[in-house]
């Protein structure tokens, strides 16, 4: 299947997502950011139809989108940003704009499908470059600051009385979900980037008896699904997309009953 | 003795609560200080505005220079809240206050550190069990290292002993005495343990109706506390 270009991009780009969405998904678990997530996958969806109806790329109009309202709700304390009803009406808000602006494009329905599913098999060599380099920049800022990240995620209340500097380390993890969400979304679409950036960390919650562990069976299983979801596109011309969440979900369900047989 | 923190017309409000008001004191390095007073009056606030966690309403707060560097404060907070299922083992919990370097893994020199402290808090036959099926006691040993891997010139404790039993208490202050008094600590101790505080630190601070008050740890009974509920 690597006699084609299209499928060496699709390997390539979904390698890096994996590999970003595994590794930021622990962070994202252990901070319980998931609902924040989702909001920002739906913000990402407006953010790329935008860009259509005002001709940009899609990754532009989903970067701005995201990291604005990144920016907007680290103002807030995600405590309170938690039990505010206000998140869903935000995100019911963006999910209506993002109609709006399709509509305003005059973009046929096959480019909604597109941004709210993906289309894995569809990227350009030059798309792949982006992801490639977003992602790098993605992973080697959490590797900064790995230890402060990971004192903060999993004893908040320690690394505060340690002199971490608990907010700055907020911010920097927001716009690093921003920027992830914008790049998985690339692949499997905004509605489903979600998948990516929980399943496999919960996966690895589940499973791991480490930090370490959690990273390496997170990783681990998103790789597997996206490789394998992309192989079983490729032989069914059935969407990767699909695929891929039905392993993911798989993976987790089996994390699921060796957890219980522990117990 | 030289003093190491110093308060000037400290004041706290949370909005209209007037937590405490005008306070001045001293804490002198090496001095095994207790801090009482009844719930709700303000320890925890007091301990965060030392530790500068919190910022005064008023007045000032002043961390002095030890061996002319900063000051180093080990801080042990009344309340944690580390998910039940969190992967950590004790040692892994307390070596996250390693402190910051670029590269995530822990070098040869950092991982004898965080030997060091686990064996000086009785942790190192149960480094590798998960702090989750720890017991309290344990626990409160595995958040002390914790501060402790830090080397700190002030070690704060807040209410670590509430929740024990009276043998797990002793285990505790008697193990915090011998490191404080080994390497030439500060201590402060938040407590409500009257007896512990008398048998544990030399001088106490009382804060009651917005004041704060000091004596010697001999004079605390009844009679000095006055009707304030400890
Ligand atoms: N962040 C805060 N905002 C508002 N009120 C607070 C805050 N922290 C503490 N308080 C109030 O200040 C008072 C002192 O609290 P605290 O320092 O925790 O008391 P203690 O440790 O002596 O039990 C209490 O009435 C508490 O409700
Ligand atoms: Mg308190």
């Amino acid at each position: 299947m690597f006699a084609f270009d299209f499928m060496r991009h699709a390997f390539v780009a979904s390698t890096f997502i994996a590999l970003t969405c595994g590794i930021i998904g622990v962070f994202v678990v252990a901070r319980e950011l998931s609902f924040l997530t989702h909001m920002l996958s739906e913000i990402g969806f407006a953010g790329a139809s935008f860009a259509a109806f005002a001709s940009i790329s899609p990754l532009v109009g989903m970067l701005a989108f995201t990291l604005t309202s990144s920016a907007l709700i680290s103002g807030l304390s995600v405590e309170k940003a938690r039990r505010e009803s206000t998140i869903s009406a935000v995100s019911s808000l963006f999910i209506g704009s993002g109609i709006l602006f399709l509509a305003l494009a005059n973009k046929s329905s096959k480019y909604a499908t597109q941004i709210l599913f993906g289309s894995i098999i569809g990227i350009s060599l030059q798309g792949v470059w982006q992801l490639v380099i977003l992602s790098l920049v993605v992973l080697l800022t959490i590797w900064i600051v790995f230890r402060p990240l990971m004192f903060d995620s999993f004893d908040p209340v320690g690394a505060k009385a340690n002199g971490v500097r608990t907010q700055l380390i907020s911010v920097i993890f927001l716009i690093l979900l921003a920027v992830s969400v914008s790049v998985g979304a690339q692949i499997v679409g905004s509605m489903l980037v979600f998948i990516l950036m929980t399943i496999p960390a919960s996966t690895a919650k589940a499973l791991g008896r480490s930090i370490k562990q959690l990273l390496l069976i997170s990783v681990a299983t998103a790789l597997l699904g996206v490789w394998l979801g992309i192989w079983l596109a490729y032989i069914t011309n059935w969407p990767a997309t699909f695929f891929i969440a039905v392993i993911e979900v798989a993976f987790y369900l089996v994390a699921l009953l060796i957890q219980r047989q522990r117990a | 003795m030289t003093a190491i923190i110093t308060a000037e017309n400290l004041t706290m409000h949370f909005g209209d609560k007037d937590v405490f008001d005008q306070l001045n004191f001293e804490i002198r390095s090496g001095e095994k200080i207790s801090l009482i007073g009844h719930n709700g009056v303000g320890k925890s606030t007091l301990v965060k505005l030392i530790i500068g966690l919190l910022k005064p309403t008023s007045g000032m707060i002043k961390r002095h220079e030890v061996n002319s560097r900063k000051i180093r404060i080990g801080y042990v907070p009344q309340f944690r809240n580390i998910d039940a299922d969190a992967p950590l083992s004790i040692a892994s919990f307390v070596a996250l206050n390693i402190g910051s370097s670029w590269h995530p893994w822990l070098t040869k020199s950092e991982k004898s550190k965080v030997a060091a402290v686990l064996e000086q808090t009785h942790l190192k036959e149960l480094k590798d069990r998960p702090l989750a099926l720890a017991s309290g006691g344990e626990r409160q040993r595995a958040y002390l290292a914790q501060a402790l891997l830090a080397n700190p010139d002030l070690l704060i404790l807040d209410e670590a002993t509430a929740s024990m039993d009276v043998d797990a208490k002793q285990e505790i202050m008697t193990l915090v005495d011998q490191i404080v008094t080994d390497q030439k600590m500060t201590l402060l101790f938040v407590s409500h343990d009257l007896e512990l505080t008398k048998q544990y630190t030399d001088r106490y601070f009382l804060l009651a109706e917005q004041k704060i008050s000091t004596g010697s740890s001999k004079q605390i009974d009844a009679e000095t506390l006055k009707g304030v509920e400890v």
